[in-house]
């Protein structure tokens, strides 16, 4: 446990911000547009965040907007986040090398350097621990995301401006944080409410020599998380969710979504918790040493599960009903939870606009048939 | 135990046991990664062959032997053909043991039904290789083996030398027989009109293409087996063997790590769904 440090900075003090956790010994990852969305990259100053930036997002559908405001979190998220910090789209596991005539396989660690990523939010927390869940709680920790996880410092911001297409006050992931972050912001128009989260965090809050929140910012932020919340007009179907979809197997809807879905994996992709991955030989040009490189993978791909070349899921609405009742129902049994933490990514960058909460609903509804 | 980076094993033995089936013994280059190597019947490895990737391999020697690690495999794609081409004295890598095998402490003392649908089926093959070696500990014991022509049948002289074990019935069938009257003309499934039953003292352990295990499964449950009672190896994609890629899963099932040996009563919900 720690003592959490709290402080109030000023919107024109946010390199503050920065420069504590250069002096601490970060590099810093943040927000920017690139290619017409938000996504993270490495930044070196806190004039380098977008301002006033607005993503209008829908099913099949992202826009950002210039709103004229001076805030730099007011938008909900992009296609991306923290999954491929700490599960790398692809990297090479071990290699493998004939030395004199004898195999020699030696591990492929990552050497990450510590970073902090500013922006983080409390969907992508919920996301994070259930990553964590798979890839670190079982038997065989996954050693390149251990070393990813650890270097990470995480900033995260409560968010102000949910989508349309978010329902995380739904699956109780937040909008404001809860858990998980080192350092946690709410945004106002003139400023930050600074909060730690951890140790680690109170070192870099501690650093900022932050001025006392008042008690009218401390209201304000108050009412703007609970708006935040009333913002949110989707939901998943109620009840025991797990169970309603287990049961409705040979429902016809399964078929009526396969019509629409192009069974492309974009969901796959931009879900923060989708972990599935394909191994995959590289060998050298020479053949002497290979690597053994894991890549993203997604269960809508024809490929995920061949065996001696057929599939065990040749059709669309196999691999739909397998992705929807893996991340709605299966989850339970895995992981004590929904794989769902509610932020709208697979709504968003559906190029046929497929809604899950809408599909879910259908399918949950009914007799089964 | 190797989860995730495999270690160099070199093939000392290869034994051709039918045109796309073949034998490889296997011992680790390292003496005390093979002295420590400890498994149970129905578990698998992952072999590496160079250049071409890795391949999930269920594991047929016996616990005891401590020199070795045999496994029986059928040509079905890239690696394996790979496999099917190697010499003694030739490098694999070898990460192993992974999964749950079959559950042969709970069958001490009980009768034993074994089927196999299809050749050479290894995860079977394992638990009759162990079961003969401990037959006093099991009660009756019957092996189902059904293939599609007689020619398909290998280890004849094997099944013989089972059959000959105290308390032992070998019982095979072929939808194409052959003249020699030695073979049922049928299914392997048809075959269990033949067999004595004792539904409260029997375990049955399934091997073979789902279609089999379904209707097997069927029958042995018209039969007064419980659902605890019926045991099947599932065979699915795998790729990290450790629970972590995602592409075994059958339901909420990790194959590789909860499985590959399942009792009935832990894939009823899913087994022979279509797309499961």
């Amino acid at each position: 446990m720690h003592a959490p440090m709290t402080g109030w900075l000023a919107q024109e003090d946010l390199q503050r911000l920065f420069d504590a956790l250069v002096e601490t010994g970060y590099r810093c990852v943040g927000p920017a547009v690139r290619d017409g969305a938000i996504q993270f990259v490495p930044l070196r100053a806190a004039a380098e965040l977008p301002t006033g930036v607005h993503d209008q997002q829908a099913p099949g559908s992202y826009r950002l907007e210039q709103t004229g405001g001076s805030r730099r979190f007011g938008w909900a998220n992009g296609p991306q986040a923290l999954k491929p910090m700490t599960f790398a789209p692809s990297e090479s596991l071990w290699r493998a090398r004939r030395v004199d005539g004898q195999l020699r396989f030696e591990p492929v660690a990552p050497d990450p350097a510590p970073t902090a990523v500013i922006g983080v939010r409390a969907c992508d927390l919920a996301a994070l621990r259930l990553q964590e869940a798979h890839f670190l709680d079982g038997l065989s920790p996954d050693p390149g995301f251990r070393a990813r996880r650890d270097a990470l410092l995480l900033i995260g911001v409560d968010c102000s401006h949910p989508a349309e297409t978010c329902f995380c006050a739904d699956t109780g992931d937040g909008p404001a944080l809860a858990y998980g972050f080192d350092i946690g912001l709410t945004e106002l128009d003139d400023g930050y409410l600074v909060r730690s989260g951890s140790p680690r965090g109170a070192t870099v809050v501690n650093a900022m020599a932050l001025v006392a929140v008042s008690d009218d910012q401390r209201d304000a932020a108050a009412r703007q998380n609970a708006a935040a919340v009333q913002a949110q007009i989707r939901r998943l179907p109620g009840g025991d969710l797990r169970a309603r979809l287990f049961e409705r197997l040979d429902h016809r809807h399964w078929d009526a979504v396969a019509e629409r879905c192009l069974s492309c994996g974009n969901c796959t992709a931009v879900c923060p918790t989708c972990f599935c991955s394909t191994n995959a030989a590289d060998p050298d040009l020479d053949g002497t040493a290979t690597d053994l490189v894991r890549t993203w993978d997604s269960c809508f791909s024809h490929g995920h599960t061949a065996m001696h070349g057929r599939p065990v899921r040749e059709e669309t609405c196999q691999r739909y009903r397998q992705w929807l009742t893996h991340k709605l129902a299966g989850w339970f049994d895995q992981y004590g939870r929904s794989g769902c933490v509610g932020c709208g990514r697979c709504i968003t960058w559906c190029p046929v606009g497929i809604d899950l909460t809408a599909e879910a609903a259908l399918i949950a509804a009914g007799d089964g048939r | 135990m190797s989860v995730h980076l495999p270690r160099p094993a070199r093939v000392v033995e290869r034994v051709q046991e039918a045109r796309d089936i073949f034998s490889l013994r296997l011992r680790y280059a390292d003496v005390a990664a093979q002295e420590e190597f400890e498994f149970a019947p129905g578990q698998f490895n992952m072999l590496y062959l160079h250049g071409v990737g890795e391949v999930a391999i269920s594991i047929v020697s016996d616990p005891r032997d401590s020199h070795s690690i045999l496994h029986t495999i059928r040509v079905v794609g890239r690696a394996t053909r790979g496999l099917a081409a190697l010499q003694v004295g030739d490098e694999v890598g070898v990460r192993g043991p992974f999964g749950r095998g079959w559950p042969l402490k709970a069958a001490l003392g009980r009768d034993l039904v074994l089927v196999t649908g299809g050749l050479g089926c290894a995860p079977v093959v394992s638990v009759i290789n162990y079961v003969m070696r401990r037959r006093e500990r099991y009660g009756r014991v019957t092996i189902l083996q059904g293939v599609r022509h007689a020619d398909d049948l290998i280890w004849r002289e094997r099944y013989a030398a089972w059959a000959r074990e105290p308390d032992t019935e070998v019982l095979l069938a072929a939808d194409m027989p052959g003249q020699d009257g030695q073979l049922f003309h049928g299914t392997v499934v048809e075959l269990f009109n033949r067999v004595q039953w004792n539904p409260d003292n029997t375990m049955a352990m399934l091997c073979g293409p789902e279609v089999m295990m379904l209707a097997a499964v069927g029958e042995l449950r018209d039969r007064g087996l419980g659902d605890e009672a019926i045991w099947v190896s599932l065979e699915r994609n795998m790729q990290c063997a450790n629970g972590l890629c995602g592409h075994c899963q059958v339901g909420p099932l990790f194959v590789c790590r909860d499985g590959p040996v399942f009792s009935y009563a832990e894939i009823a919900d899913w087994f022979g769904k279509r797309g499961f």
